[in-house]
């Protein structure tokens, strides 16, 4: 038997590497549980070390006063980290001092106590909401949680990172790594194929086999034999001359449609954030939609209507997804785009007032609708009361927003043909519904039977 | 077999040897290509680095560049607001209560606003007085928005701040104080109390102040025969539709005759009802829009009104008044006396004679009979120039006598007749200050050209009738760097107030008696109990008292009746008069009031002298028809006393007394006028010692003028079923088959009513809206208001008078205007029907010929056309790609986006109110006009598509307004209230002439008038079913 050289090794090192990686990637796996588990213990660590009912005053804290204050910043009111003790320190006022204050701050103030007078004037005169429901130990509650140490949020941000890093790595990696190992073994399959043939070949040719393939006649070659053939030449140029006319016409019908157009903007708005993990409703910003043909941008005092409040971006509860920070779309990130809205509306968060310097935004307009064509917003948000969404798409999943319909004459004419005009309660319709469906014969009548279809609805 | 035949260009060829042959076969360009000079040129060519490959290598990228740039959609900006007003959303129209008091046009309004800019204008309803807009208030928006205003303060042509301009005329007021020299200031009227009260307070801060208030068309005989009876300087009102009896001497009350506004209530009594109608009489010498719309009219001179008017005092007071006028005017006059006689107090003469006696007169008849119509007790403020004053201040000026010269609303360098006296005197003025809107010929006189804000961006009031006011509120802040003449008065005189504030007390003080200021705003109007004596008036107003008693006022009427009857005249006669589209010229950088065709003579972009027939005959003066079919007219030269104006185009005008010629106001303004709006004369010129008339000679000059005239066919050629018109006395006797027929066709060989033939089956219009729209002939007085209207909703370019004069105009809206050939179109009918054979007596080749031609004084018909909506179109059924379509709603629609510009629907409509977009006229630099520059573009209509070049477009019956209708009756979930749907023109038609609604609402307005006896369709023979009906014209021809 002939030398065969090299066959073993190959398979060899294959199958070593093979071991290896499914080795190492389990290792992977090991190291990132652990990671998870320190993670855990630490935050239960910090909630025991601060005392007193924290998670209680933390959500009264929520509920009653972050709308105007902050642990660790001036905002309506002031910053209330350790107030107590800073109280204590700096004015010599005591606890019982914070429960009448709490609970009836503009009655302090007309009574003339020093401090309170002295923390009115220098807030713009803007006197806090008395809480009488709040009982003594509801402010010790708030008390403790505002005493407890502040957490740090770089840090926390970073660990929940790496973890959300590292827990949503684990499916996306074992995913690849059972696709890249089938795809590999593969490959050894059709090289050990390969090998074999290459193998049995030769020993056929050292022993003197002739082989099928030499002894097959020169024939005509294949496109010389298609060539010669005029049906079937007819028949290919009839097919490409159709296929391509075909792709010619859906190329040429996406024109000027712009499906999926997602400008960059200048302010990198989430309708995720916003829309999704907040859960605003979309008519609290666009408003106009209601009543107008425009839905509206909203103008940046309505973004400040929040925003006055929330000035950085704290993550949703999960933290960010592995897509966002592959993005960059970090904490801070968004912190800073909070800034550049502060920049635009002229909003001085030292001091917290309005510098009168602003920069209106110009944002990049995503549905642009021809002149030539009229749409009215409030026609099909107030009076058919279709949801947003049914034209716009999934807006509360997009990250940056999009364009999801194509907005061509087309899509609007099926919708009319196929949705049914919401008429009840409304007494406009009563008459021409009543009318109308027994000329049709049908109980509900389509926009289209309402007339919705005629040119000059849209067109004038 | 080949030909041997020789074919040769030239004889040369045939002789082999001639060298120019030989030359010529090697050349194929006889001329010397000039690429040579650079290609021949070893040095140059060696010298550039580019070679032909590198060239095509250019050549290649750029246009692969260009082709690849162009693939890239547009990048579109949002940009909302930073803090968003609490009233304005982004879409919806916000319309606030105002008021117009430009000197000349006073009227009570309410502004469309979309995103803060003013838009369109629109009649306040809940105004008593003064609440219908004219042609000249609807167009006022887009001055608002004119490219040539003003930009700031300009001192002799620099531009200065404001505090410049203020320290220079407070330094200077402060000199004058106490010396012996006037401070003038020269104003329009405002009948504005609160400024009337600040300019009694800027007397009082300095003494030696003159007001002197001024109107460029002057009422001043009316003014003082007024306040010689009643020692009041005001105009007395009338109530015309109380009137049974309108007998007019010249006053063209449905224009601007003083202060115009009396439209609303003539319709009112024009209108027949059970069985009624008013008459009305006109003498006078142009053919007015009031003459157009009399039942009789008598063309004669202003010398012979003056007799007349005084005979007719002398046949109602039974005295004997001599006088000579032709039989037939004798005859009218008689006619005319009777039925005044008969109507009793419900009868009312007026009269436009610029005479004070003539004045007088009308006042003692009208206090004679008692008239009901006449209203003295609370008269109108709309005039109140003095010409007396302004006379003396001229010669004061021109005496030094003037130390500082103020003026506001007035361009008297201008309008002046003694302009070179006014220049003379303005230059011994130590300091002059012109408030102006734009440059023009008296701002480029003053020192000082303040500019002033517009209207729209103004605070103000006004008093146009005792006992009623109106607010002026801005909307819009200014626009550029501009001032109001009355903060400025504030400011000069210390006084810390904003104009605002002052008004707001002076109302409180004085006006308002307790009621609410913020309602009094809303409203724009408020009406105190005239009982009342306006105190705010008493106290400042600049009359002096006359102090005559009603004893002495005998004395005045018979002298007055014994000068009119005396009244001659050497030659012809030259009458001026304002347009209803230019008025005294305060606009005429208009581009919409421009292009408005006159209602009378239907020409655009032009002021002309009118000349009778008879007179242009002797004169040797013509209009003609061009190949192109663009109007020509003939130019004469007027001069009247010394004072020549040529090159005035001349107008053939039916109905013109024939020894007279008019001629209009407002054109020929110059300075601070782009180039296109420079048109016509300056009438003012002619305008002597502010008489209107005046007596002129004519003298033809050479050339021939281009018109832009939008309809060159002046009769009905006796077609009755286009504008059907009948007597009271038919109207009250017969039935509506005989007066109101409908046409006939033939059907099988037998004539058929032609509404029981059709060649389409009709579509249920019986469910959901159907939208009709009527027009009574006998209440529209063809004022033209709703054609800007139109302009205005529905951005309809301006095309320019070049286009214009191609038949290329772009109204949606024509009023066309018809005269009778015969003296009535009745007579017209009958003359047509006569007709027997080609030729002869009673041929219709000659009998055709004679009715294109209009009588000398003919009967007038106006008809307002716009799409007739035709349920069984003929414009639908030939467009080859069904761009325009019928709705179900009635509408004929338009899909400008589908259309391929065919113009075949044009072809076949049978009403001719297609319009083509021969060019794309926004953004075009050959045009320049309101589309073309961004300022302008601030009124468009963002509602309604700006259409391109290359479609058709037409009148979509206001559909942007019906579903806007439609729409916010759907959201808030209700029926739609009769009313309530409205177009444009039936929003601006002031006298109720258009109705729009839903004839599916039975209890409608609209269906009652569909329902009427004189509804008839337009062309009913064509059976195109028109969603536009007109109702039949009656007059009232009944003589006592």
């Amino acid at each position: 038997m002939k030398q065969v050289p090299y066959r073993n090794r190959i398979s060899k090192i294959l199958g070593t590497s093979v071991l290896a990686f499914l080795l190492f990637s389990t290792f992977l796996h090991a190291q990132d549980d652990a990671a998870a588990q320190e993670t855990g213990t630490a935050t239960a660590e910090t909630a025991e070390a601060s005392g007193g009912d924290v998670a209680k005053g933390k959500s009264l804290f929520n509920q009653n006063c972050a709308a105007c204050h902050s642990l660790n910043r001036k905002m309506t009111g002031p910053a209330l980290a350790n107030v107590e003790s800073r109280l204590a320190a700096d004015e010599g006022l005591d606890r019982e001092w914070l429960y009448t204050w709490i609970k009836n701050s503009p009655g302090m103030i007309k009574a003339g106590d020093a401090y309170a007078v002295k923390i009115y004037a220098e807030y713009n005169q803007a006197a806090m909401t008395a809480f009488p429901t709040l009982s003594n130990t509801d402010i010790d509650d708030i008390l403790a949680y505002t005493a407890a140490p502040p957490p740090v949020p770089v840090a926390a941000t970073a660990t929940a990172a790496t973890d959300a890093a590292g827990g949503g790595g684990v499916s996306g990696i074992s995913n690849e790594i059972i696709l890249g190992a089938l795809a590999l073994v593969f490959m050894l399959l059709v090289m050990m194929l390969i090998l074999v043939n290459r193998t049995l070949r030769r020993i056929a040719e050292a022993n003197g086999v002739l082989l099928e393939k030499d002894k097959a006649e020169k024939g005509l070659p294949i496109w010389k034999a298609f060539a010669k053939n005029q049906f079937l030449v007819l028949v290919t140029a009839i097919f490409l001359l159709l296929a391509s006319g075909y792709f010619a016409y859906g190329w040429m019908m996406q024109l000027g449609i712009d499906q999926g157009y997602a400008p960059i903007q200048p302010i990198h708005y989430s309708h995720k954030i916003h829309a999704g993990d907040n859960q605003i409703e979309c008519k609290y910003c666009h408003s106009s939609a209601r009543v107008s043909k425009h839905s509206g941008i909203p103008s940046l005092n309505v973004c400040m209507n929040c925003h006055k409040s929330i000035y950085e971006y704290t993550g949703n509860a999960e933290g960010p997804s592995p897509e966002d920070l592959a993005n960059g779309y970090t904490n801070e990130f968004y912190t800073g785009e909070i800034k550049k809205l502060y920049q635009a509306v002229g909003w001085d968060e030292e001091n917290q007032k309005y510098t009168g310097d602003t920069q209106p935004v110009e944002w990049v307009r995503i549905h642009n609708l021809p002149d030539f064509a009229y749409f009215n917003h409030s026609q099909h948000v107030t009076v058919a009361g279709i949801e947003c969404q049914t034209c716009h798409g999934p807006v509360e999943e997009m990250e940056i927003m999009y364009q999801y319909a194509p907005l061509t004459m087309g899509w609007c004419v099926n919708c009319h043909r196929e949705t049914n005009v919401d008429v009840a309660g409304n007494e406009y319709y009563a008459k021409i519904h009543e009318e109308l469906s027994k000329k049709y014969g049908v109980d509900q009548l389509t926009a289209a039977q309402m007339g919705g279809l005629e040119c000059g609805k849209c067109h004038y | 077999m080949a030909s041997n035949k020789k074919y040769w260009k030239s004889e040369a060829e045939l002789n082999p040897n001639d060298s120019i042959v030989e030359t010529l076969r090697q050349n194929e360009f006889v001329e010397e290509i000039p690429v040579d000079e650079f290609l021949g040129n070893k040095d140059t060519l060696s010298a550039t680095s580019t070679n032909r490959r590198d060239f095509l290598k250019y050549v290649g990228f750029s246009t692969a560049a260009a082709s690849l740039a162009a693939c890239e959609g547009p990048v579109k900006k949002s940009i909302p607001y930073v803090v968003q007003p609490e009233r304005i959303v982004p879409g919806v129209a916000n319309y606030y209560a105002t008021t117009i008091a430009n000197g000349f046009d006073f009227a009570s309004i309410l502004v469309k606003t979309r995103e803060g800019r003013p838009i369109k204008i629109e009649n306040n309803t809940d105004a008593k007085v003064g609440g219908s807009a004219n042609a000249r208030v609807q167009a006022s928006v887009l001055s608002l928005y004119d490219s040539t205003r003003l930009q700031g303060p300009l001192l002799n042509g620099e531009a200065v701040e404001w505090d410049a301009l203020d320290n220079a005329v407070q330094g200077r007021l402060n000199l004058l104080k106490g010396s012996g020299k006037q401070i003038a200031l020269l104003t329009q009227t405002y009948a504005s109390p609160s400024t009337s009260r600040l300019i009694a307070e800027f007397k009082e801060a300095y003494g030696n102040v003159n007001h002197v208030t001024y109107d460029a068309i002057s009422e001043d005989a009316a003014l003082n025969a007024f306040e010689a009876k009643y020692n009041e300087r005001a105009l007395a009102d009338y109530h015309l539709e109380k009137a049974e009896v309108i007998v007019s001497f010249s006053a063209d009350f449905l224009a601007d005759w003083q202060g115009g506004g009396y439209d609303k209530g003539y319709a009112k009594g024009r209108v027949p009802h059970e069985g009624k109608m008013s008459r009305h009489i006109q003498f006078e010498s142009n053919m007015s829009l009031t003459g157009a719309n009399a039942d009789k009219r008598v063309p004669l001179t202003p010398t012979q009104q003056k007799i007349a008017l005084a005979k007719l005092y002398g046949k109602l007071n039974n005295s004997n008044v001599s006088g000579d006028l032709p039989e037939n005017v004798e005859m009218a006059l008689e006619s005319a006396a009777a039925e005044i006689r008969k109507a009793g107090n419900k009868a009312v003469v007026l009269t436009g004679l610029d005479d004070e006696n003539a004045q007088t007169a009308v006042l003692a008849i009208n206090e004679l009979l008692g008239s009901l119509a006449m209203d003295v007790e609370a008269p109108r403020y709309t005039r109140a120039g003095d010409t007396k004053a302004v006379n003396q201040l001229i010669a004061d000026m021109k005496a030094g006598r003037v130390g500082a010269l103020i003026m506001d609303g007035v361009n008297p360098a201008y309008t002046l007749p003694n302009a070179a006296d006014f220049a003379e005197g303005i230059g011994k003025v130590d300091l002059s200050v012109a408030f102006t809107f734009n440059t023009n010929e008296t701002s480029e006189l003053a020192q000082f050209a303040a500019a002033s804000s517009h209207y729209l961006e103004s605070w103000g009031d006004a008093q146009i009738k005792k006992g009623h006011y109106s607010l002026t509120q801005p909307t819009i802040k200014e626009l550029v760097d501009t001032r109001q003449f009355q903060s400025a008065l504030l400011k000069w005189m210390g006084n810390d107030k904003t104009y605002y504030d002052y008004i707001q007390e002076t109302w409180n003080t004085f006006v308002l008696n307790g009621a609410d200021w913020n309602q009094a705003l809303h409203d724009g109007v408020f009406s105190a109990a005239v009982a009342e004596e306006s105190e705010v008036l008493a106290q400042t107003a600049d009359a002096d008292d006359a102090g005559e008693g009603t004893e002495a006022t005998i004395a005045p009427i018979a002298s007055a009746i014994n000068s009119l009857a005396n009244a001659s005249s050497g030659g012809m006669e030259l009458v001026l008069y304002s347009k209803v589209g230019m008025g005294d010229g305060q606009q005429a950088s208009n581009p919409w009031l421009q292009e408005f065709p006159d209602p009378i003579t239907r020409v655009s972009w032009d002021n002309y002298v009118t000349v009778s027939k008879a007179d242009a005959a002797t004169l040797n003066l013509v209009n003609e028809n061009v190949a192109n079919g663009g109007l020509d007219g003939s130019y004469v030269k007027l001069t009247v006393n010394g004072v020549s104006v040529d090159k005035v185009p001349v107008i053939i005008q039916p109905g013109q007394a024939p020894g007279t010629v008019g001629l209009s106001f407002g054109y020929g303004k110059k300075v601070g006028m782009k180039q296109e709006m420079q048109t016509g004369v300056n009438a003012f010129a002619l305008y002597q010692n502010f008489s209107n008339i005046q007596s002129v000679s004519l003298e033809q000059s050479s050339g021939m003028h281009e018109f832009a005239c939008v309809q060159l066919h002046k009769t009905l050629m006796g077609r009755g079923d286009i504008i059907k018109e009948t007597t009271l006395e038919i109207f009250n006797t017969k039935d509506a088959h005989d007066w109101n027929k409908v046409p006939e066709v033939s059907l099988n060989h037998q004539e058929v009513p032609a509404t029981s033939v059709d060649l389409w089956d009709s579509f249920d219009r019986s469910i959901g809206h159907h939208f009709n729209m009527s027009i009574d002939l006998n209440a529209c007085t063809g004022c033209g208001a709703c054609v800007i209207a139109c302009h205005a909703e529905n951005n309809v370019p301006v095309v320019g008078k070049e286009e214009v004069r191609r038949s290329r105009d772009m109204h949606w809206l024509r009023i066309d205007r018809y005269y009778s050939s015969e003296d009535t179109f009745e007579s017209d009918n009958a003359k047509k029907d006569a007709f027997d054979g080609l030729s002869g007596d009673k041929g219709s080749l000659g009998g055709f010929g004679q009715l294109e031609d209009p009588a000398l004084n003919p009967q007038v018909a106006f008809q307002p056309v716009m799409c007739q909506h035709c349920n069984h179109a003929p414009c639908e059924t030939v467009c080859p790609v069904a761009a325009t379509s019928h709705g179900r709603q009635g509408q004929n629609q338009m899909a400008y986006n589908r259309c391929v510009g065919t113009r075949y629907c044009a072809n076949n409509c049978p009403y001719k109110v297609r319009r083509f977009n021969w060019f794309l006229y926004s953004d075009n630099d050959e045009f320049d006009y309101n589309m073309n520059n961004n300022l302008g573009k601030m009124v468009i209509n963002p509602d309604v598509n700006v259409r391109s070049r290359g479609v058709m477009e037409k009148c979509s019956m206001c559909i942007q307004k019906t579903q806007k209708t439609i729409l916010d009756a759907k959201r808030e979930g209700r029926t739609i209230k009769d009313g309530e749907f409205q177009t444009a023109c039936s929003s601006a038609c002031g006298t109720g002439a258009i109705v729009f609604g839903d004839v599916n609402d039975h209890e409608s307005e609209v269906a009652h008038l569909k329902e009427n006896d004189r509804m008839y369709h337009l062309l009913e023979s064509v059976g195109t079913r028109p969603n536009v009906f007109y109702h039949v014209k009656v007059r009232n021809t009944d003589e006592a």
